[in-house]
């Protein structure tokens, strides 16, 4: 793909990236700020992304509510989750966009044992390169928002790519262009951080006291952010994770494990070859076989 | 030359066939499933014909290999219970690798550390084998939730290391004590050998006759 050259990579699945050339200007940090009070529920994004991508989501059932589909899924890369908040007599609907985070410690990235199935560019994005993806789910393991799917059909994984096709050529996600309410921004993350204090203040005047951004510092920071009305309990929205981190064991496997593996197997060669050499082979002797034939018998017969 | 007495049979052709199908496909597993584990390993999914076909064939060939472990795990379980003799033999164990087994108890079909790579080898293959399944997204991906999948994919990897280094010594163990190959490759070791190694088993082999 043409994005792949022209955005640098940050980072590359089960490989390493050289560092960016001195005196090339770093590139800047984008985000995608999701303000989930803005929100109205049209699903005009979640149309926009199927529409851009060209993706086909076969018609399937509804469970009665408005979350349609009712998951992500290889072809619904964001999906509308509505929770029903009832607090005293209040009852509020909060809807959220689901979809991946763009983190910038990206647990997929780190799981994913193919090189180059999962880059992650100098702005931040995270991308999947089908191309190169085996299947092997390690991606699902390795996120802490449950957000690849692996296809049946394709044996690939795929998920939001932050439009980084759009965005290469300065365009803004089709999800953000689509929105009528223009609850989702995009922009370098500093100003979307920065607008997100003005929304959040807003908010604060109009009696939402924990009103506050999702950022969260467990993954270092995400390139998709949200304004949320209860900042203090990001759980309401439908299992948002209050403290996203990578799963420590995943820590374990992808860490320490691998180079303590290779070193163990690497010793127990090594042991076996300076045993061998100092040691030299076990023989049966002349004796041994003397033994045997007074036991058995021998066989000249 | 003095005289030798005749080869003395260790293993039946089907024991010898269920042998080599397990081996092969240790190895097979050992391979596509290392280049997943490492990236500096990952040009091993070059033997299975790419990235997408080892990931989708190591599960099949752990099928298998269980299949196959189960058959060799029937067949030699009883001569692989632990006995007092064997405690003395590990405890022993320097002077056994030192090649001086003399004055130690004399051993059955099979010495203590055989059976303890029995016993090692069964164990993690079960392990291998139940968190394999829950790593098997392809049939077996909503069966279970992503943290049991993620536990399951550092006991498969530990496992799998474990099982590679019992599958070191084992090799290692043919190699260095002569005479032991022709066990697995005609069915039979010479006299000698089994005079040396497992003299008890000898005996009882030879009162047969
Ligand atoms: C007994 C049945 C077994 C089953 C059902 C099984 C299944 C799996 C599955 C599903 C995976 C994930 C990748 C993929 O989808 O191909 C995997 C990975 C792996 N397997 Fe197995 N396997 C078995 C036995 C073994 C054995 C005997 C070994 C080694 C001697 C082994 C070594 C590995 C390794 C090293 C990995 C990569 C783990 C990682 O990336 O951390 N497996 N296995
Ligand atoms: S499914 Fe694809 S993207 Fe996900 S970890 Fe495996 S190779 Fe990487
Ligand atoms: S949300 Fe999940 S899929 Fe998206 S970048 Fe983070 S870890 Fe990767
Ligand atoms: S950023 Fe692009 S890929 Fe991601 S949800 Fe929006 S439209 Fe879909």
């Amino acid at each position: 793909m043409s994005v792949m050259q022209a955005l640098d990579l940050r980072r590359r699945s089960a490989s390493s990236v050289p560092p960016p050339a001195a005196g090339k200007p770093a590139a800047v940090p984008v985000a995608k700020l999701i303000d989930v009070s803005k929100c109205i529920g049209c699903k005009a994004c979640q149309t926009a992304c199927l529409e851009w991508n060209q993706l086909d989501q076969p018609i399937g059932f509804t469970d009665g509510t408005y979350n349609n589909p009712t998951d992500l899924t290889t072809a619904s890369w964001t999906v509308m989750r509505y929770t029903e908040y009832e607090h005293g007599d209040d009852l509020e609907w909060l809807i959220r966009k689901d979809g991946c985070m763009h983190c910038d410690d990206p647990g997929c990235l780190k799981a994913c044992p193919a090189p180059g199935a999962i880059v992650q560019y100098t702005n931040g994005i995270v991308d999947f390169i089908s191309d190169n993806c085996i299947g092997c789910g390690y991606c699902v393991k390795g996120c802490p928002f449950n957000i690849p799917r692996i296809s049946q059909v394709t044996s690939k994984a795929y998920k939001c790519t932050l439009c980084s096709d759009r965005v290469v050529v300065g365009q803004a996600p089709a999800c953000a262009k689509a929105c009528p309410t223009q609850a989702i921004y995009f922009g370098t993350k500093e100003d979307m951080i920065a607008h997100a204090g003005k929304r959040i203040t807003d908010l604060k005047s109009r009696g939402y006291q924990n009103a506050g951004l999702y950022n969260p510092p467990g993954v270092n920071g995400t390139h998709v952010m949200y304004v949320l009305q209860h900042a203090d309990k990001p759980s309401l929205y439908a299992g948002l994770p209050d403290n996203p981190h990578i799963s420590p064991l995943v820590g374990i496997w992808k860490g320490v494990m691998k180079p303590l593996s290779l070193a163990a197997i690497a010793f127990a060669g090594a042991f076996g070859l300076m045993h061998y050499v100092t040691r030299g082979p076990n023989r049966v002797t002349e004796h041994d076989e003397e033994k045997a034939a007074e036991l058995a018998g021998s066989d000249k017969a | 030359m003095s005289a030798h007495a005749k080869p003395v049979s260790r293993y039946t052709t089907a024991a010898r066939i269920n042998h080599w199908i397990t081996a092969v496909s240790l190895i097979l597993l050992a391979l596509s499933g290392m280049a997943l584990f490492h990236p500096s390993l990952y040009f091993l999914t070059y033997l299975f014909g790419g990235g997408q076909i080892t990931r989708a064939i190591h599960p099949w060939i752990g099928v298998v290999l269980a299949v196959s472990f189960l058959g060799l795990f029937l067949r030699f379980f009883t001569l692989n219970l632990w006995n007092r003799d064997d405690t003395v033999w590990m405890k022993n164990l320097g002077a056994v690798i030192n090649d001086k087994e003399e004055g130690l108890p004399e051993v059955g079909k099979y010495n203590a550390g055989q059976k303890l790579v029995f016993w090692g080898q069964s164990i993690l293959i079960l392990l291998l084998l139940g968190s394999g399944f829950v790593l098997w997204d392809t049939y077996f991906a909503s069966y279970t939730t992503i943290d049991q999948k993620r536990l399951s994919a550092v006991i498969h990897a530990l496992c799998a290391i474990g099982a590679i280094l019992i599958w070191i010594v084992h090799v290692y163990a043919a190699i260095w004590v002569k005479g032991t190959l022709s066990a697995m490759t005609r069915g039979s070791v010479s006299g000698g050998w089994a005079w040396k190694h497992h003299r008890k088993w000898f005996r009882q082999e030879v009162g047969k006759s």
